[in-house]
């Protein structure tokens, strides 16, 4: 029987393809279960979850709790907002003072890049990397990989393009990394401050000129421009970037063929995407969303299974 | 390991055909009724018996298939962890009479993960089991079945195997017993 040869999730880096294609396997399974009438299964009746976010997340956050309720684990949730973070704790204290009340597995979100797999060495219950600063977010590439396989079929051969503000994106990373494993074609493109000097070494194509990128294409990941990440000015203005790596409908109907549209979410409407565009029959975006709970629930049923009793 | 033939081939048939009347002598036309194989083994009874009431009745039978994983007991208490098959059940189980089919009833355990995972779809108004074979005496749980192919008596080590012919290219059930068994009972 086939199971993950990771303890934790820190980041798609770490898994092989066989992990991958067990995850998205196991998912649509899930899939399948939060589409019944009753959409929850008693699998992790004994298992508690705490999700600990020290970065703002909305939709993250939302989708790994209800992932946790459908697979019906306990869970507690904890912000770094209302926190003892704010009176000067260490990371390794806060989560150790939740582990000693019995908690198996750690969701965690953290502004700084390693956090997850720092933790992960540190402590006895398993950790799920909910993004770590810039780094990566491997549930988020995990969902789009599996929202591009129910789309077209397969991942194997297709060619993806990531657009937008590379530098500071962990979803860019772990796309790259879980689509190349699964055999796919990355470009990224972007305007050359936010792509960062020497990505080509991670085997990907580059491009600053968004309709060369669009005419190649299969899939086009457009993300957020991350302003909350920017110290400095890499652009002149938003307005502009909308004008050069923005995607609207009229450019989108130009091409050749038909691409399928993704965006992790929170859209800035009119900036990186139009609406037109956002709310298109090509657009996979809400299937994104959905597919993120199924995706979750894998991960969390197959690590769950590597807690000791 | 050493083998023993429970039915061949053509008792097999016999038995998916009486089993298939015994059915319609409950259920009449099936207006009312589905049935829902058990994944991963009990969808081939499923669709032998699917087969058989539908060349009988000449009337086309709702089934569908039922994975249980996720309801188990056992998930964490095994050394790797327990994979999902497909379920497929593309009807409302509402107010039906349900007949769970499995091919093997053993421990019983099973067909309690599939009676939790059933009420999932919805609230059937009667739930019946029908297990190819019974192995008798070895249940941990309340649990029998209404319609039965074969009843045998076994020790827990031994494994019964139902095979087909679609898999393992021979209609047959084979009982397995472990090499000196005999010994130590002597």
């Amino acid at each position: 029987m086939k199971q993950l040869s990771v303890d934790n999730l820190t980041g798609i880096v770490d898994l092989t393809r066989q992990d991958i294609e067990l995850i998205l396997e196991t998912a649509s399974r899930f899939k399948e279960v939060i589409n019944r009438p009753i959409k929850k299964v008693p699998s992790l009746r004994d298992i508690t979850i705490a999700n600990v976010f020290f970065e703002n997340s909305t939709r993250t956050r939302l989708s790994f709790e209800l992932a946790q309720k459908r697979l019906s684990a306990d869970i507690v949730n904890f912000s770094a907002a209302s926190s003892s973070v704010k009176k000067g704790e260490t990371l390794v204290d806060t989560v150790n003072n939740i582990l000693a009340m019995k908690v198996d597995m750690v969701v965690m979100r953290h502004p700084n890049p390693g956090a997850a797999k720092f933790l992960s060495e540190k402590i006895k219950a398993r950790v799920i990397n909910a993004g770590d600063g810039t780094h990566e977010h491997p549930t988020q590439a995990l969902l789009d990989a599996f929202s591009i396989q129910e789309k077209l079929g397969t991942v194997e051969g297709k060619k993806v393009v990531i657009v937008g503000d590379i530098l500071h994106s962990r979803v860019a990373l772990s796309n790259i990394y879980c689509l190349q494993k699964l055999g796919a074609e990355v470009m990224v493109c972007g305007p050359s401050t936010l792509i960062p000097k020497y990505i080509h070494e991670l085997g990907v194509k580059v491009s600053h000129h968004l309709r060369e990128a669009l005419e190649w294409c299969d899939v086009a990941n457009m993300l957020r421009i991350q302003l909350e990440r920017q110290e400095i000015k890499y652009f002149p203005s938003l307005r502009e970037y909308a004008q050069l790596f923005g995607l609207n409908k009229a450019l989108l109907d130009s091409l050749s063929k038909e691409i399928v549209i993704m965006h992790p979410g929170p859209i800035n409407r009119g900036v990186e995407i139009t609406s037109d565009v956002a709310d298109s029959a090509q657009s996979i975006i809400l299937d994104q969303v959905e597919n993120g709970v199924a995706v979750r629930m894998a991960v969390i049923y197959l690590l769950a299974a590597k807690i000791e009793r | 390991m050493e083998k023993q033939v429970i039915l061949n081939a053509t008792q097999l048939e016999l038995t998916l055909k009486r089993l298939s009347h015994e059915l319609i002598e409950t259920h009449g036309n099936f207006e009312n009724s589905v049935l829902i194989g058990l994944q991963p083994r009990g969808i081939h009874v499923t669709t032998r018996l699917k087969t058989q009431l539908e060349s009988i009745l000449d009337l086309p039978i709702q089934a569908g298939t039922l994975d249980i994983t996720f309801h188990r007991d056992d998930f964490r208490r095994r050394e790797t962890p327990l994979l999902p098959s497909i379920t497929n059940i593309d009807f409302s189980i509402e107010n039906k009479r349900v007949i769970l089919i499995d091919d093997v009833l053993f421990t019983g355990r099973t067909i309690r993960a599939g009676l939790d995972a059933l009420l999932t779809f919805g609230r059937p108004s009667q739930v019946q089991l029908l297990a190819l074979i019974d192995r008798r005496f070895s249940r941990d749980l309340p649990i029998q079945a209404d319609y039965i192919g074969k009843t045998v008596d076994t020790l827990a080590s031994e494994r019964v195997a139902v095979e087909w012919k679609e898999i393992e290219g021979q209609d047959q059930i084979l009982l397995f017993t472990k090499e000196g068994h005999e010994a130590a009972q002597r």
